[in-house]
């Protein structure tokens, strides 16, 4: 029996140190080759050379304010509807439910068929009317309304999950009754005692819907435009170096971005205990 | 609002209705007041909602029409003009290259899903029984990151690392071997990176859930480790196990960018059709194509969803009794 535990044992650490090679190997091997000069040395250039890169800051630009465009829709749209399912109507919950998941089971490429599909009305039928202007209008290139709309859509799922979650913790009702019942105006009920309330699940929304939006490559691809996910596939084929560079400052911002999310989750976590 | 946000009943009110006394006492206006209360509130709280549901008809409610009539009408640069009936985009999206395709990115979800699932379940086990905690929340937190690590970044690091000129694959010599990272199987490794991850997120809280008792009960009662495994342990965990296989084709089915960015449309994948036809790839009069794709993929991922979501009630079931 010792002896089986002990292979127990052994088989565990294999089976660590195997998956530990398979996962440690990509990192430490793109992290050298964006280093190695091919002659033997270490350089920095990819990492220096990247903010003159032409269209990177561009990119970055169009990508950030997306990011923020995103963030602000989404939150306009979503907190409203989950706090009239809360105080006002119940029967409005599984419909919201339903909705913020819609988006989870489509996936983004037939999304992107669909928006295509759209798009492509205003030249067969609509080329006289007001609508057809408007078609053209989101997709300037400088701000493409379309992709904050696709952006939004696949944000909600996840944006609906954490708000929930907040939602779940605060006995929004009671709050509201209290502050009502000192003679708070509804504006003044939702804004200066609810949301603060929300904090942590408001910004573990934004967050992750700014990670979303950062990474997001489908749709901008297929519908032509060009934020950062984009830039750095169209510029990783000519200058290769540089793409891994960018690529390991990326998995360094998804991680700073879950180590922040569960940084506030500890915090609301604390906060609800006390 | 004019009125108080709670109806607050009067006492000759609960009187009434606690004694259980006749209907005729109570007067008609009492318990009007409430109810009037509550649908003026109702009324205005749906209001609060409305932006939302707008917005999805629009933004998600045109796209669906958009394939739903575009998969079944001919498209506009079509001989006849366009817009009539035809079941012609779905067949052809059934057919010839698209059907190699479909096959294609089933046969590589199936496959890395499979995979994902054989090495993810010891591997969480191995993590979830481990004596050390730092060991526990570190796998844990690093499988958070990599599972939401994918799209082009994670393409461009494997490239450097097995691609033609990567670093393990030149210092190893795994040319000579007829190594490519640029095939089916090397996708599948790649795909891995982040299927392993999220299998272990999906499995992890399923077997936190299986009591020490049931294996100590099973021991007792003279089984073996393998008969605990199999008459015990795999029976509580098969619909997880189900729903996290479900999660991990649907994962992998949905992948765009990492196909893309590495092996463009070499590889014969559903998502790179659908963007190689709806970047106008396509004989003239196929414009529709695109959509009857679109329409395919739609279907699968749904047929996925109706697997995954009764797997989920199950297994929840289980785990919080």
């Amino acid at each position: 029996m010792a002896q089986f535990l002990n292979r127990l044992r052994l088989g565990r650490g294999l089976v660590l140190l195997l998956c530990g090679v398979y996962f440690f190997v990509p990192l430490g091997a793109s992290v050298y080759f964006s280093v190695d000069d091919h002659h033997g040395s270490v350089t920095f250039d990819a990492y220096t050379s990247l903010l003159s890169a032409p269209g990177f800051l561009d990119a970055l630009y169009l990508s950030l304010e997306l990011a923020a465009a995103t963030v602000v829709l989404l939150l306009v749209l979503l907190v409203p509807a989950l706090l009239a399912a809360r105080l006002g109507a119940p029967k409005l919950r599984p419909v919201i439910e339903v909705v913020c998941s819609m988006p989870l089971v489509v996936p983004v490429v037939a999304l992107t068929t669909g928006i295509v599909g759209v798009l492509r009305w205003g030249p067969e039928y609509l080329a006289d009317t007001p609508i057809f202007q408007t078609l053209v209008a989101i997709q300037n290139p400088q701000f493409p309304v379309v992709l904050l709309i696709a952006y939004v859509l696949m944000a909600l799922p996840f944006a609906y999950r954490a708000l929930d979650g907040g939602l779940r913790s605060v006995d929004v009702v009671t709050l509201v009754e209290a502050a009502r019942s000192c003679g708070a105006s509804w504006p003044r009920a939702v804004f200066s005692v609810v949301l603060p309330n929300l904090r942590s699940a408001l910004l573990s929304a934004s967050v992750l819907t700014v990670a979303l939006v950062l990474g997001e490559f489908t749709t901008a691809s297929i519908l032509g435009f060009q934020p950062f996910s984009v830039w750095i596939n169209a510029y990783g084929k000519t200058d290769g170096q540089m793409s891994v560079a960018v690529s390991i400052l990326s998995l360094l911002i998804v991680w700073v971005v879950l180590l922040m999310l569960s940084v506030l989750g500890g915090r609301s976590r604390k906060a609800a205990r006390s | 609002m004019t009125t108080a946000p709670t109806p607050v009943p009067t006492p000759a009110a609960v009187g009434t209705n606690g004694g259980g006394g006749t209907p005729g006492t109570a007067t008609p206006a009492t318990p009007a007041a409430p109810t009037a209360t509550r649908r003026r509130r109702g009324g205005r709280a749906w209001l609060g909602a409305l932006p939302l549901l707008v917005f999805f008809a629009i933004g998600f409610g045109l796209p669906a029409v958009a394939i739903a009539i575009g998969a079944f009408t001919t498209s506009s640069d079509a001989p006849d003009g366009g817009g009539h009936f035809t079941m012609a985009n779905l067949s052809d999206s059934l057919q010839g290259a698209y059907l190699t395709a479909l096959l294609g990115s089933v046969k590589l979800s199936a496959l890395t899903a499979l995979i994902g699932t054989a090495i993810g379940l010891p591997l969480a086990q191995a993590v979830a029984t481990s004596r050390f905690k730092f060991v526990r929340e570190t796998v844990l937190a690093g499988s958070g990151v990599l599972a939401n690590f994918g799209g082009v970044p994670l393409a461009f690091m494997f490239v450097a690392t097995l691609g033609n000129a990567g670093e393990v694959t030149t210092s190893l010599g795994l040319k000579q071997y007829g190594w490519s990272l640029y095939t089916f199987n090397g996708l599948a490794i790649v795909y891995l990176y982040f299927l392993i991850p999220l299998m272990i997120l999906t499995i992890t809280p399923a077997l936190e859930g299986l009591r020490v008792q049931w294996r100590e009960a099973a021991y007792n009662n003279g089984a073996t480790v393998f008969q605990y495994w199999r008459h015990v342990a795999l029976p509580v965990l098969l619909p997880s196990l189900l729903g996290g296989y479900v999660l991990l084709f649907g994962a992998s089915f949905a992948a765009y960018a990492t196909a893309e960015a590495m092996v463009g449309s070499s590889i014969p994948l559903i998502s790179m059709q659908i963007g190689d036809a709806l970047s106008g790839n396509v004989l003239v009069g196929q414009g529709n194509l695109a959509l009857a794709l679109g329409l395919d993929m739609i279907v699968v991922a749904c047929l996925v969803m109706a697997i995954y979501l009764p797997l989920q009630r199950r297994s929840a079931k289980w785990l919080s009794s």
